[in-house]
């Protein structure tokens, strides 16, 4: 299990936000996604065993949405 | 052609008011009509042109973000509208198509604008931290990055610069600006051995400092980690919003489909579902939320979180620790009384006595005397302290002897003396004897001197319907007494320890209601915690309040509190109206839709200008300031 915050692109419409946390939740091997609106970021807990977090950016950046850093 | 929001946007426009133009003109000049069967067919005109390439020119990233989510098997407002779009193309209304794509992303496009304007004040407090710190190695200055900067390196700060470390001045006197921290602008004059933080500046004066913090542990560090905490935990009304949207655009979708099927109706069905996204109900109140914490951060006051800011303005009863919040902690002499001798012989003599000493009352003895006779250099020839009393010495070769009652059992004191004693007591203060070889020549009170703006605050309190203001403290009665009738407080409990200070705030939780414990973090750590809400003063280089608070003043002014209540009070408000206002809108909507008053652009018209209007009102919390009643 191994957790990483994403820091997006500032996120202006709610509506994204539960795009991109519904798509990394029903992405194989996250636990736990969360996305926070007023600080942009994305929060991913996952199995590092079924899932890098390369693949999670790939998935939050063909929604549409940049990632500007990871930590 | 890539082309940014901005173009995207202007280009849209241009074609837009074009084609609405050549619309109202009814040019329909370069008209080419198609027929495959029948009337099926197309009719091709200069403004159908135009509008068609309007709406792919403002539209392709709304379709490109549907599909996308669509593999995902989302079902995206841009999913939606886009559906309406191809069915607008499908029924013929290209102006429809256009104005309704246009909207969509000029209204985004505003939205983003706003909601960057609302983050601002956050976002710059953010940015706002050192870049660059200079110290000092062998002799020779260098310039480090913040993170390369160690405790104990020494730092060199010049006039208008950045402080980037909390630390203790070696060398210097300067003017410095501690807004950043403590939300007070006026400059505080600091010198060889005072403390300094990190985000603060130099107005005037050069400094020296050995840094005792850095990077992540420095005071400025924890204060945007906690504002960056805090701007995502959720309001309670956000959750039951958040709830409640989860539903409304499933439902409208189902009704837009039911109605289709009924009335093949494909328009009315269309329309329905641009609406289906409660935008401004959504947005009513995090963006209130971090207006707010925003404004509180820029005064000086720390917000743990929206549920926090919801909580403190309905709070009914306010709790105060006694010393070091109500009170500043450090005792003063108040009075000073010579019985044959004047009282500044008093003073100097014991100040003299006191030389040596460490303990508080001395230090507000010499205090009191430097201050009244100027410095005083002269010295005791012998002292012999007597710990828990008081002191023995001589000077001038007469033998004193300088403390508490306690030191005097055997000596007689005057019936009247003691009367005074004990009236002085009664008020609170401390009492301290002189005596001179048998003679009682002096007593001096003292007592912890009483925050300037603590009477105001709680007089504001009452006026802003707080039901009940309390004290709570380990301290004599006496003195728990005494100010409670100056400050006006309504009850006050003394004696306690930490943990009946905890049994005493939940009787008054139980009694009242929602409860607020003021205190300064250092005994009533678990009475912050327990509280309703937990208000920490003084958080400047105070880790644990910070961390156990759920607001915390930065600065010792107590003050404040009041602006704390007042925004949050604000706050509440404006989430109110926003959530009111959007949901008249939503219901209004879905019925002009019904009855058909209402079509695909100025459904999309009304739902953008009303989510623009729920961030405009929420950006009013940004400028809240406590008003002149209160203050």
């Amino acid at each position: 299990m191994q957790k990483v915050i994403f820091q997006l692109e500032t996120l202006t419409c709610p509506s994204c936000m539960a795009k991109i946390q519904t798509a990394l939740q029903k992405t194989k091997g996250v636990l736990e996604a969360e996305v926070l609106f007023n600080s942009s970021r994305a929060r991913v807990t996952f199995d590092e065993e079924q899932i890098s977090s390369k693949d999670l950016i790939a998935v939050i950046e063909k929604l549409g949405f940049k990632v500007i850093g990871e930590k | 052609m890539k082309l940014t929001k901005k173009q995207r946007v202007i280009v849209s426009a241009i074609l837009v008011f074009l084609s609405f133009i050549l619309k109202e003109l009814k040019l329909n000049i370069f008209k080419v009509e198609y027929y495959y069967y029948q009337d099926y067919g197309f009719v091709i005109t200069l403004p159908n042109v135009i509008m068609v390439m309007s709406t792919i020119i403002s539209g392709i990233t709304i379709f490109k973000n549907a599909f996308n989510a669509l593999r995902y098997k989302l079902v995206s407002i841009e999913l939606l509208v886009s559906i309406a779009v191809i069915g607008a193309f499908i029924i013929g209304e290209y102006w429809e198509a256009a104005a309704v794509t246009f909207l969509f992303l000029l209204g985004a496009f505003l939205e983003s604008i706003t909601i960057d304007k609302t983050r601002k004040s956050i976002k710059d407090l953010l940015d706002s931290s050192p870049k660059i710190i200079r110290i000092l190695d062998n002799g020779r200055e260098k310039l480090l990055n913040p993170s390369d900067v160690k405790v104990g390196d020494i730092v060199i700060v010049k006039p208008g610069e950045q402080i980037g470390v909390d630390g203790i001045i070696l060398e210097g006197k300067a003017y410095l600006n501690q807004a950043s921290i403590t939300g007070e602008s006026m400059p505080v004059f600091k010198e060889e051995n005072g403390t300094v933080y990190s985000g603060t500046f130099i107005e005037s004066g050069y400094l020296i400092i050995k840094a005792t913090k850095v990077g992540k542990d420095t005071t400025f560090s924890k204060i945007l980690e906690v504002v960056e905490e805090a701007q995502d935990k959720k309001a309670r009304v956000q959750r039951y919003i958040e709830k409640f949207s989860k539903y409304y655009t499933p439902g409208i979708i189902i009704l837009a489909i039911t109605f289709f099927i009924i009335t093949r109706d494909l328009r009315l069905s269309l329309t329905l579902l641009v609406i289906a996204c409660p935008g401004a109900l959504v947005l009513s109140t995090p963006m209130a939320v971090v207006s707010a914490i925003g404004n509180g951060a820029k005064h000086g006051i720390l917000v743990k979180g929206g549920e926090t800011l919801e909580l403190i303005g309905k709070a009914k009863v306010v709790a105060f620790d006694k010393t070091g919040t109500l009170t500043v902690g450090k005792p003063i002499v108040t009075k000073v009384r010579g019985i044959g001798v004047s009282t500044d012989e008093v003073l100097k003599i014991s100040a003299i006595l006191e030389t040596y000493s460490e303990h508080p009352l001395a230090q507000a003895i010499i205090k009191k005397a430097s201050e009244k006779l100027g410095k005083i250099d002269e010295v005791p020839t012998k002292t012999n302290l007597i710990i828990g009393k008081g002191i023995a010495g001589v000077y001038q070769n007469k033998h004193y002897l300088l403390g508490n009652y306690r030191l005097f059992t055997n000596l007689k004191i005057d019936y009247e003396i003691k009367e005074y004693i004990a009236q002085e007591e009664s008020r609170g203060q401390t009492v301290i004897l002189l005596q001179e070889e048998e003679q009682i020549i002096g007593v001096i009170s003292l007592s912890d001197e009483i925050r300037e703006e603590s009477k105001q605050l709680i007089k504001s309190l009452k006026k802003m319907g707080i039901k009940k203001v309390v004290m709570l403290t380990g301290d004599n009665p006496l003195f728990a007494n005494y100010l409670s009738q100056i400050l006006g407080i309504d009850e006050y409990y003394a004696e306690l320890m930490p943990d009946e200070k905890v049994d005493k705030l939940q009787e008054l939780q139980r009694k009242y209601g929602l409860t607020i414990m003021v205190g300064d973090g250092i005994n009533d750590a678990p009475a912050l915690t327990l509280a309703d809400i937990g208000i920490a003063i003084g958080g400047s280089g105070n880790d644990v309040s910070m961390e156990i608070a759920d607001m915390v003043l930065m600065s010792d002014n107590i003050g404040k509190l009041t602006h704390g209540i007042g925004l949050s009070r604000k706050m509440i408000k404006i989430i109110k109206q926003n959530i009111t206002f959007a949901l008249v809108i939503a219901f209004g909507l879905l019925l002009g839709v019904i009855v058909q008053k209402v079509n695909l652009s100025l459904g999309m018209l009304i739902h953008e200008l009303s989510v623009i209007i729920v961030l405009l009102n929420s950006l009013r919390l940004l400028r809240y300031r406590v008003d002149s009643i209160t203050a």
